[in-house]
């Protein structure tokens, strides 16, 4: 890992789905050690900005780069929680054999995961508070149980970035609580984090960083700086006026 | 007719039924998780075109031929769909049943145009519709046996990128492994599982061997590889019951039969399988209801107790009947259960026993 390079530096980046751009012109740069929420209202491209960051869209234009390189040969240095409900938690598998998917890019094909693999998922599921329930289907857990559960399955990949799309969707107070307790230990061991998030009334308590994104970059920055009422009413026009806030 | 069939053939059909129904209820497994399950009836029906090109360009009714001509035409019907898909706004079940229905008429059409030829060699081409396990040879047994077991290798080297694949293949992608690439495997080794039971249970019914084993098997269990064991062994049951039934038996085809077994494991797994059966839930719904009608009724009558202190005092059924309806076999019931006790024809009180009852 180059350790000047920002986390995450995207340029001119356009992405559009047919003839309608769903990103357009976004540049960002994303220090490393920061917890980065992007904001914006529905649509304004916050997935696709983290899936066009990951490779798993091709961008119409410009490019993103993790740690200085390209994603495909960061990939080990990255995790990625998808949003909660984009999966069947129907699927007849268990708590650990979720967590144990987050090894799989390590192991390479074929490879199947053994004991030490089974050591870190134990211990990523302990780390969220969910060491009891690792034999459980994945059927029976609750929305908050399935968001640490992924949280889990991004933590054994051992990144030192990691992509949350929406992770505070749907869960319980407490498990709100204990994933803001865990992003702040990541920060503190060096990690940086870019979150998907949607309560803009948390963003100054959870975030140090914002992203206000429509389609294009509004603004990008420390909270202090960019989290201002004026910039807010640029994103989401003049619903969210309601939340303005007068700097800090 | 029975002496037309000796061991060795009726071996040779059970075991060929087997081989295709361990393969296509595993593969299965994976279809039904991602919801595909219609796609086995498109490649089913899309196949039988294959087999005829294949038998009119080589002249050939060697089952490697007809096996390559049936995957080659599947594989072509997977990939119609999945590209009406994608540059059209027709949807995915339309698009399936365009593929299905244009295929499946193309190969009937071919079919009579073999079956009006002069020569004698085309017959035995049209059991590919509804399957035929009495013909099958053993060179056809050794063909299935090789393909088969090359699928269900190839699935269990990459099971779990497979179970990524089925699971989360957003995360799959993010991880580094090529989804797409992944996800026509999976189909091909589908194309594979299905093209080897065509002869046997013929184009028309092929799909069900694919879904019923596996959704008969997810009743059973909430692990995925018990899961694939579990209708891999659903498949070969089905199959070797429903193909030695109609081999011993005059004019019982043999496709329709083995879906019918598979049909009557699913009907049997949907009602008694563990907590997700239905028989289960029902029995245990009733037994929940009764229990509360027999302690609601026991409420009431201590109620009514409550409210007429003092000497003994006996309540009609219809008075309970308006707190709790239906009262009457309720309250005989629990005079049987000696909670409550009859003090005229139609007077009801609580025993000791039943106060007790009721206070719990």
């Amino acid at each position: 890992m180059n350790t000047r390079a920002p986390a995450i530096e995207v340029t001119d980046l356009t992405v559009a789905y047919g003839e309608k751009p769903v990103l357009w012109d976004v540049d960002l740069e994303v220090p490393q050690g920061v917890l980065m929420a992007i904001v914006g209202p529905n649509g304004a491209g916050k997935t696709t900005l983290i899936r066009a960051v990951l490779g798993m869209l091709k961008p119409a234009a410009g490019r993103a780069l993790v740690f200085g390189k390209p994603y495909e040969e960061q990939r080990k240095l990255v995790a990625y929680v998808p949003q909660r409900g984009s999966v069947d938690w129907d699927f007849p598998t268990s708590v650990l054999d979720v967590v144990l998917m987050g090894r799989y890019g390590h192991l390479g094909w074929v490879r199947r995961p053994g004991q030490a693999d089974k050591a870190a998922a134990r211990e990523a599921l302990e780390h969220v508070g969910m060491a009891e329930l690792q034999g459980r289907q994945i059927s029976q857990l609750s929305g908050g149980q399935q968001q640490r559960v992924f949280l889990a399955r991004a933590l054994v990949q051992h990144a030192d970035l990691y992509f949350m799309d929406e992770p505070f969707q749907g869960v319980d107070a407490t498990t709100e609580l204990a994933i803001v307790e865990l992003l702040q230990e990541l920060r503190s061991r060096g990690k940086t984090v870019v979150a998907v998030h949607h309560d803009l009334q948390t963003v100054p308590e959870y975030f140090d960083q914002v992203t206000l994104l429509n389609v294009r970059r509004i603004a990008s920055g420390p909270v202090d700086d960019v989290f201002t009422e004026e910039n807010l009413r640029l994103t989401y026009g003049g619903r969210a006026a309601f939340f303005g806030r007068n700097g800090v | 007719m029975f002496d037309l069939f000796d061991d060795y053939t009726l071996r040779t059909v059970a075991l060929g039924s087997a081989a295709l129904g361990i393969t296509s209820g595993a593969l299965g497994t994976f279809a039904v998780l991602r919801r595909q399950s219609l796609l086995g009836d498109a490649i089913s029906h899309a196949a039988l075109p294959g087999v005829a090109i294949a038998f009119l360009l080589t002249g050939s009714k060697a089952p490697l031929v007809l096996v390559t001509g049936a995957a080659l035409a599947g594989f072509l019907g997977t990939l119609t769909v999945m590209s009406i898909v994608r540059t059209t706004r027709v949807k995915y079940d339309a698009a399936l049943g365009i593929v299905l229905s244009v295929f499946f008429g193309f190969g009937l059409v071919l079919l009579t145009f073999i079956q009006r030829r002069p020569d004698a060699s085309q017959a035995g081409l049209d059991r590919f519709l509804f399957g035929q396990a009495a013909g099958l040879l053993r060179r056809d047994l050794l063909t299935m046996a090789i393909l088969g077991g090359v699928a269900l290798f190839v699935m269990l080297l990459v099971w779990k990128e497979l179970k990524l694949l089925a699971f989360d293949p957003d995360y799959g992608a993010s991880l580094g492994f090529p989804m797409r690439a992944l996800d026509i495997l999976l189909t091909s080794l589908l194309v594979v599982a299905i093209v080897i039971g065509l002869q046997t249970v013929g184009v028309v019914l092929m799909a069900a061997m694919v879904i019923a084993p596996a959704a008969a098997a997810r009743q059973w269990t909430n692990q995925l590889g018990l899961g694939a064991a579990l209708a891999a062994t659903f498949g070969a049951l089905a199959g070797i019951v429903g193909s030695v039934l109609s081999a011993e038996t005059e004019r019982l085809p043999t496709g329709p039969t083995i879906v019918l077994c598979a049909t009557a494991i699913v009907l049997a797994s949907l009602l008694a399988a563990g907590r997700r059966g239905l028989l289960w839930r029902e029995l245990r719904g009733r037994r929940d209801r009764r229990r509360l009608r027999l302690a609601a009724v026991l409420a009431d009558l201590q109620a009514l107790e409550l409210q007429h202190p003092g000497a003994e005092h006996g309540h009609s059924a219809a008075v309970v009947s308006v707190m709790s309806g239906g009262a009457l076999t309720t309250l005989e019931e629990l005079e049987r259960r000696g909670h409550v006790r009859r003090l005229g024809e139609d007077e009801w009180a609580l025993t000791d026993a039943g106060r007790r009852e009721a206070d719990r």
